[in-house]
C-alpha cells in the first residue's frame, strides 16, 4: 500500500521535528535543532531496518520516492515565495555582507574538498533508483 | 467566464500551483535544451524564473511572500512553505547511502562550525565598516549572514533595532538566493561530486533553502547529503549567536 510509505515517511518527519523542538528547548534556543536531519535520519534507520526483513514492497516505497520527486518543484515554488523585492532593497551593506560570506565560504569549501581523497569509484554508479536523477552531460565525442 | 475560472483558481490554491510550477519546470525544460544546449541544469532556470516571479509578485502585492501574495497564486505559499519543503527534504534521505554519510560525519561538523563562525565574522566586519558599531547591531547583522531566521532570532534576543534586524533579515536572502543561483555556476570550482562533497557544502553554505535549491541545481543526487548537514546550521546559529558569538563581540568592542 502506497499510503504505508507515505506515514512512514510523515511519522518520522513528525518525530524528528518534535525531538528538534524538544533539543531547542534543552538548549534554550527558540528554534528547531536539526529537526529535519533527525528525521532523515529516522527514516535512513528505517528503511535500514524494514529492508532485510521484506517490510519494505515496491509500493510502499514508492510511496517515500514521490515526495522525494517532488522535491524540486517545491523548491521552485519556495523560491517563487522569497522575498526577493526587500532583498534587493536592503541597500549595499546587505549585499556586500552576503556576497563576502558567500566568496569566504565557497573558498573554504573548495579548499575542503580538494583535501578529499581521489578515487575512482563513482558514488553513484550503481544508483539507479532515480534514473531521472542521472546527471546529464553533454560532451563532444571528438 | 473569467470570475468562475478565477474562484475555481483560488479556492484550489495547492492544486493550481502544482499545474503552475509544472508549467515553469516545462518552460524551463525547454530554455535549457534548446537555448543553452543543456549547458544550464532545467531546475537551475526553474529556479530563477521562481526567483523572478517572486520578485514580480513583491512588487506587484507589496508583500513580503512574494508571487504568494498575489491571491490567485497563493498555493504556492503552501506549496513552496516550510511544512511541504521539509517534508520532500525528509524524503530524499531514502537516497542517502549510510556508508556514504558516516565517511563524512568529522568533516562534516568541521564544516558546519567554519559555516557559522566564517559569515559571522565577515557579516559583522562589514557592518562595522559601515558604520554599525555597537556589539547588538554588529552581533545581528553578522548572525544575518549566517541565515536569515539566525539574524532575526538573534537580534531579538539581544534586542536589536527593527532597521538592524530588517538589514540581518535582507542579507540572510540575499545570502540563499545567491547559493540558489551561484551554486550550479561554481560547482566545480567547489568540487561538488561526491557525497562527501555535498555535506562539506552543506555545512559551510549554510541556509537550507540555499543549499537545497543549489544542489538541486548542480546534482539532484547530491541534495539528500547537503541537506542533512544543512539542516542543523540554523539550530547550531540560533545556539551560537545570542550566547557565545555575542559575548566575544562584545568582549572585541568594549
Amino acid at each position: 500500500m502506497i499510503i504505508y510509505g507515505t506515514a512512514l515517511l510523515a511519522v518520522c518527519h513528525l518525530l524528528g521535528i518534535f525531538i528538534g523542538d524538544l533539543l531547542g528547548k534543552i538548549i534554550g534556543v527558540q528554534t528547531n535543532v536539526g529537526g529535519v536531519g533527525i528525521a532523515m535520519m529516522l527514516l535512513i534507520f528505517a528503511r535500514m531496518f524494514m529492508e532485510p526483513r521484506g517490510l519494505m514492497p515496491k509500493p510502499t516505497e514508492a510511496g517515500v520516492t514521490f515526495w522525494a520527486a517532488l522535491y524540486i518543484p517545491v523548491v521552485v515554488a519556495m523560491a517563487a515565495q522569497q522575498n526577493v523585492v526587500a532583498a534587493l532593497r536592503g541597500g549595499h551593506v546587505a549585499i556586500l555582507a552576503a556576497f563576502g560570506a558567500v566568496v569566504s565560504c565557497a573558498c573554504i569549501i573548495a579548499l575542503i574538498n580538494r583535501m578529499e581523497p581521489k578515487s575512482d569509484v563513482d558514488p553513484f554508479a550503481d544508483d539507479t533508483e532515480m534514473p531521472e536523477a542521472a546527471a546529464v552531460d553533454i560532451k563532444p565525442t571528438a | 467566464m473569467l470570475s468562475t475560472l478565477e474562484k475555481a483558481i483560488t479556492s484550489n490554491g495547492l492544486v493550481a500551483a502544482f499545474a503552475l510550477v509544472g508549467f515553469i519546470i516545462l518552460i524551463s525544460g525547454f530554455i535549457s535544451r534548446k537555448l543553452t544546449f543543456g549547458r544550464m541544469h532545467g531546475s537551475a532556470i526553474a529556479i530563477l524564473i521562481g526567483l523572478a516571479l517572486a520578485y514580480w509578485g513583491g512588487i506587484y502585492s507589496g508583500g513580503q511572500k512574494g508571487l504568494a501574495d498575489v491571491s490567485l497564486f497563493a498555493g504556492i505559499g503552501l506549496m513552496g512553505g516550510a511544512m511541504m519543503r521539509d517534508f520532500a527534504i525528509v524524503a530524499t534521505a531514502f537516497e542517502v547511502r549510510p556508508d556514504e554519510a558516516r565517511k563524512a560525519g568529522l568533516i562534516g561538523i568541521v564544516s558546519l562550525l567554519l559555516g557559522t563562525l566564517v559569515p559571522f565574522v565577515v557579516g559583522a566586519a562589514l557592518a562595522y565598516y559601515f558604520g554599525y558599531r555597537d556589539a547588538v547591531s554588529m552581533t545581528t547583522i553578522g548572525a544575518g549572514a549566517v541565515t536569515y531566521i539566525v539574524g532575526p532570532v538573534t537580534g531579538a534576543a539581544i534586542g536589536a533595532s527593527s532597521d538592524v534586524m530588517a538589514l540581518s533579515i535582507a542579507t540572510g536572502v540575499v545570502k540563499a538566493i545567491m547559493v540558489m543561483i551561484g551554486t550550479p555556476i561554481v560547482a566545480k570550482f567547489l568540487g561538488l561530486r561526491t557525497p562527501r562533497s555535498a555535506m562539506v557544502f552543506g555545512g559551510l553554505a549554510g541556509t537550507v533553502s540555499g543549499v537545497s535549491a543549489g544542489l538541486a541545481a548542480t546534482d539532484r543526487r547530491l541534495v539528500p547529503y547537503g541537506a542533512l548537514v544543512a539542516t542543523f546550521h540554523t539550530g547550531l546559529g540560533c545556539f551560537l549567536g545570542p550566547s557565545v558569538l555575542y559575548f566575544v563581540t562584545k568582549a572585541i568592542m568594549a
